[in-house]
């Protein structure tokens, strides 16, 4: 074989002093890193720096470093494209890679601020006042129509209200991930966790595993280009459906599976046979205008009893006038996947290239709905990447009424962001669905462990509200008045919809 | 912030939106006095219990409105008007005798005061639409009166209309309220219902037009608060075609009232509910049909709740309505005596003017304080059709949000 040119990323360094020769280091690393002879060898080439072994080496003695090989300084070619281009004068093949896009693009999150209340107006103490964070994910009529209750009291007039609304106990739900991509325990406690913190956990496009039946008035079941898993009974199974159409890593191109990820369960759940690749259409072929839209979320909604059906597209140029078609063609919500969402498997080039920010998607989209007088018709819920309360807050602030969070949950269950889960090795036991590696994720630990995140942003929400001086959260959501922006330019504020600082 | 105080010098439209870029923070104090029975009472009453207040304002605003003021001219339109100059005082009478026949054109009654300088020109008039003019335009009355304020506050410099309904009027201006109310002679009207106000404003001079209540037609508003939500009130309200233009919370609230009472047609009861909102535990606790009602009442009009601290009172010929915000956050004190309802910041207020109410209570939180004066009608703004950005421009005066929205439905 030749020589790659492509030396190692990491350097795996042992302290052979400290090291019982237990060997748990090669027993940890899905990825083949280590070789055992009287001591642990390490492949430096192999390792993806997921630090699965670090965490559980009994004697701490392993660290992992950086490769910081010297090259002749080049501000235009970075050491990133050099491996590029000779990864791919190797293979002839396309890059793929996994997780949200790493590059340094400007993180607009980061040049918000929030405000708080002084004097003039209280701050709120949300250790002693309600501070409320309950939201209705749907459409909602123009108005609410009343009639006399003959008792000098009043009633919803018939037919009116709010029908089709699903309940979330805090704006924050699960993104969609496939059960394939991660694994069945992953979506087990994704589950577990949605039911306990009363929010939605969502299958992704690889359809609904029948271990999660008892859990389906909290989870929203996809309709992708593949169509994976999908048949009138599954769809009766989910308390919301939704219209799979981008996704903020790979817009324009749909989901991969590799067939070396589908064992006899997951062939089961996507119905499709075993060890074939599952590759979706890049478009729905039964989508070729908004029109069409319209029919699959009528089809979708009569089978389903009228569940509430909401469309996911990545933000995109136009993706204010996308959603507005989407939101005219009927659908209860309308899900905004930012350029930094996450994925399990997508080419590198896509992932990094494509796509705008989630912070101008949401400011675009609720502007333009609002623009035309349709915004109350359907929930905006805003993905790709919601990194902490704080983007959660600025993301409602700009308009979203929910945010969604995949990369996130992730991490609270052990990913350390090595984007690598295209390869199915994960040692930390979600992207994989290989046993020895999959029950390392306990759903009950799981879901421990997802419940306590959200519980601990919500928190965090409720402290934001306080400080705001509001105890709701409708009360926050689209305020842009309650953020200031420190080093946007005027246009990006104006897009934004957000004053500089000091205004 | 530096201020630029030659930029408050001019008077009228121009200060408005010199104002309007900044959000006006301050905190207030205000009153409202209605007999139920329809016995009319001195406006004396109203300044007693302002003055009382004194301390809730800087002296940079006061102003009062009185229903029942005006028996013998009940069924003209009564324009209480703010002049710059004579130049714009003969440009607005040449926009009201266009559009209307003018039966009365008085000065205001004042009087000097010590502390009031620098007052407007101050004018009022009764005014009868031309009926041929009515029917050309197929436009109800008040229809007809609005698009006469848009007209005169948006297109006439240095005109202000201060208020414009029937048998009512606005008396307001830069002073402390009991100034304010002595220099327009208040103790010589009589009013069945009479709402007052105090202002402290924290970041403007403050200028007369700028002082509450904010009227239009017969409906008047006066607010203690800093509304936190204003951010999505006001977007909001934008979706509805109003355009919040001068950045202050009454604006929004009057706005918010307009959409619900009339365009909505929510009972006023509902409409407190949808901007003052129970808490989710206790809407949980309601019986199902309620409940049902509360829920949707919430979920679709969350953008307009009002949260953060206010008291309001909202005035109009058949009474008043005293709204306090969702957690209290703002002082509104309440009495009855007799068919007396009276509604103040302070209870020092309500003791001054009641020697011994039968009742005396803090309503709760988000509970409306109604008081109906006994065989008035209720739809409150008349035959009003007109759309929301025709509200708006005649209660700012502010050109641009007299552009039609198209709004769908």
């Amino acid at each position: 074989m030749q020589q790659t040119f492509v030396q190692p990323e990491f350097r795996v360094k042992i302290d052979y002093d400290k090291c019982h020769k237990c060997g748990r280091c090669v027993q940890q690393c899905g990825w083949g890193v280590y070789d055992f002879a009287e001591r642990p060898i390490p492949h430096d080439e192999k390792c993806r720096a997921c630090h699965r072994c670090v965490t559980f080496c009994p004697a701490r003695c392993i660290t992992i470093e950086k490769n910081t090989l010297a090259f002749r300084e080049n501000d235009n070619w970075s050491v990133g494209l050099l491996k590029a281009v000779w990864k791919q004068a190797e293979t002839g093949g396309v890059l793929l890679t996994s997780m949200g896009n790493p590059k340094p693009y400007e993180r607009i999150f980061d040049h918000l601020v929030l405000d708080a209340c002084q004097v003039t107006n209280p701050s709120i103490d949300p250790l002693r006042e309600p501070m409320e964070l309950r939201t209705y994910l749907g459409r909602k009529p123009d108005s609410v129509q009343v009639a006399s209750d003959g008792a000098g009291g009043f009633t919803l007039a018939e037919g009116a209200g709010m029908a089709n609304n699903i309940e979330l106990a805090t704006p924050i739900i699960f993104s969609p991930m496939s059960y394939g991509s991660v694994s069945l325990n992953v979506h087990r406690s994704l589950a577990m966790a949605a039911e306990r913190l009363g929010i939605l956990m969502n299958t992704g496009e690889g359809g609904l595993h029948e271990d999660l039946y008892p859990y389906q008035d909290h989870i929203i079941l996809q309709v992708a280009s593949g169509r994976f898993g999908l048949n009138p009974e599954v769809l009766g199974r989910a308390a919301a459906l939704e219209i799979k159409i981008g996704q903020g890593a790979k817009p324009g191109i749909g989901g991969h599976l590799p067939g070396e990820k589908i064992d006899r369960e997951v062939s089961a759940t996507r119905m499709i046979p075993q060890g074939t690749d599952a590759i979706s259409p890049a478009p729905h072929h039964d989508i070729y205008s908004i029109e069409d839209l319209r029919q699959l979320i009528y089809a979708i909604k009569e089978a389903s009893g009228y569940k509430p059906v909401g469309v996911k597209i990545a933000a995109v140029h136009n993706v204010a006038a996308i959603a507005s078609g989407i939101v005219r063609a009927g659908a209860d919500y309308v899900y905004l996947d930012g350029f930094r969402g996450g994925t399990g498997a997508a080419p590198a080039v896509i992932r990094d290239h494509i796509g705008i920010p989630i912070e101008i998607a949401i400011a675009a989209v609720d502007q333009r709905l609002r623009d035309e007088g349709i915004r109350n018709q359907a929930s905006i819920v805003a993905a790709g990447s919601i990194r902490s309360s704080a983007d959660a807050a600025k993301a409602i602030a700009l308009g979203a009424d929910v945010v969604a969070i995949g990369t996130a949950t992730l991490l609270a269950l052990g990913c350390h962001l090595c984007q690598s889960c295209h390869t199915g090795s994960c040692s930390w036991g979600i992207t994989t669905q290989k046993p020895e590696l999959t029950r390392r994720i306990d759903p009950e630990w799981g879901a421990e462990r997802l419940t306590n995140l959200v519980h601990a942003w919500s928190h965090e929400l409720q402290e934001i509200l306080g400080a705001l001086g509001v105890n709701a959260v409708e009360s926050l959501r689209g305020s842009r008045e309650r953020l200031r922006a420190i080093g946007l330019d005027e246009q990006t504020c104006k897009i934004l919809g957000v004053k500089p600082a000091g205004m | 912030m530096a201020y630029d105080l030659e930029r408050y010098e001019s008077f009228g439209v121009e200060r408005y939106r010199d104002e309007s870029p900044f959000k006006i923070h301050g905190g207030c104090g205000l009153a409202g006095i209605c007999d139920e029975s329809g016995t009319l009472m001195s406006g004396e009453v109203a300044i007693q219990a302002m003055a009382v207040q004194r301390d809730r304002g800087n002296g940079l605003g006061g102003g009062f409105a009185g229903y029942g003021i005006y028996p013998e001219l009940s069924e003209l339109f009564a324009f209480h008007m703010m002049y710059h100059d004579t130049a714009a005082k003969e440009a607005a009478e040449a926009a009201l005798s266009e559009s209307f026949t003018i039966e009365v054109a008085e000065p205001m009654p004042t009087r000097p005061v010590k502390g009031i300088v620098d007052a407007p020109l101050l004018w009022r008039y009764f005014l009868a639409p031309h009926p041929h003019l009515l029917e050309e335009r197929e436009l109800s009355a008040e229809d007809y009166v609005v698009q006469v304020v848009m007209n005169i506050n948006s297109r006439v410099d240095g005109a202000f209309v201060a208020s414009s309904g029937k048998n009512m009027g606005a008396f307001k201006g830069v002073g402390f309220p009991e100034e304010i109310g002595h220099y327009f002679r208040l103790e010589e009207y009589a009013g069945h219902t009479w709402v007052a106000h105090n202002r402290f404003p924290t970041n403007t001079p403050g200028w007369w037009g700028g002082a509450h209540p904010f009227t239009l037609l017969d409906w008047s508003i006066v607010h203690n608060g800093e509304i936190s939500s204003y951010g999505i009130n006001a977007r909001y309200l934008e979706q509805f075609g109003y355009t919040c233009s001068l950045g202050t919370d009454t604006e929004v609230a009057a706005y918010l009232f307009d959409l619900l009472l009339r365009r909505h047609k929510l009972p006023i009861e509902l409409a407190c509910k949808a901007l003052a909102a129970p808490l989710w535990s206790e809407i949980d606790r309601m019986p199902a049909a309620e409940r049902a009602l509360m829920t949707s009442l919430r979920a679709v009009y969350g953008p307009g709740m009002l949260n953060g601290p206010f008291a309001i009172v909202l005035g109009f010929n058949g009474g008043m309505v005293a709204l306090n915000d969702r957690i209290k956050l703002r002082p509104l004190v309440a009495a009855r005596s007799g068919t007396t309802v009276m509604v103040a910041s302070e209870e020092a207020a309500i003791r001054e003017v009641m020697s011994s109410p039968d009742h005396v209570w803090a309503p709760k939180a988000g509970e409306p304080v109604i008081a109906r004066v006994e065989g008035m009608e209720w739809p409150i703004h008349g035959e009003l059709h007109l759309g929301p950005a025709e509200i708006s421009c005649a209660v700012t005066g502010t050109e641009h949000s007299c552009e039609p929205v198209e709004v769908a439905v």
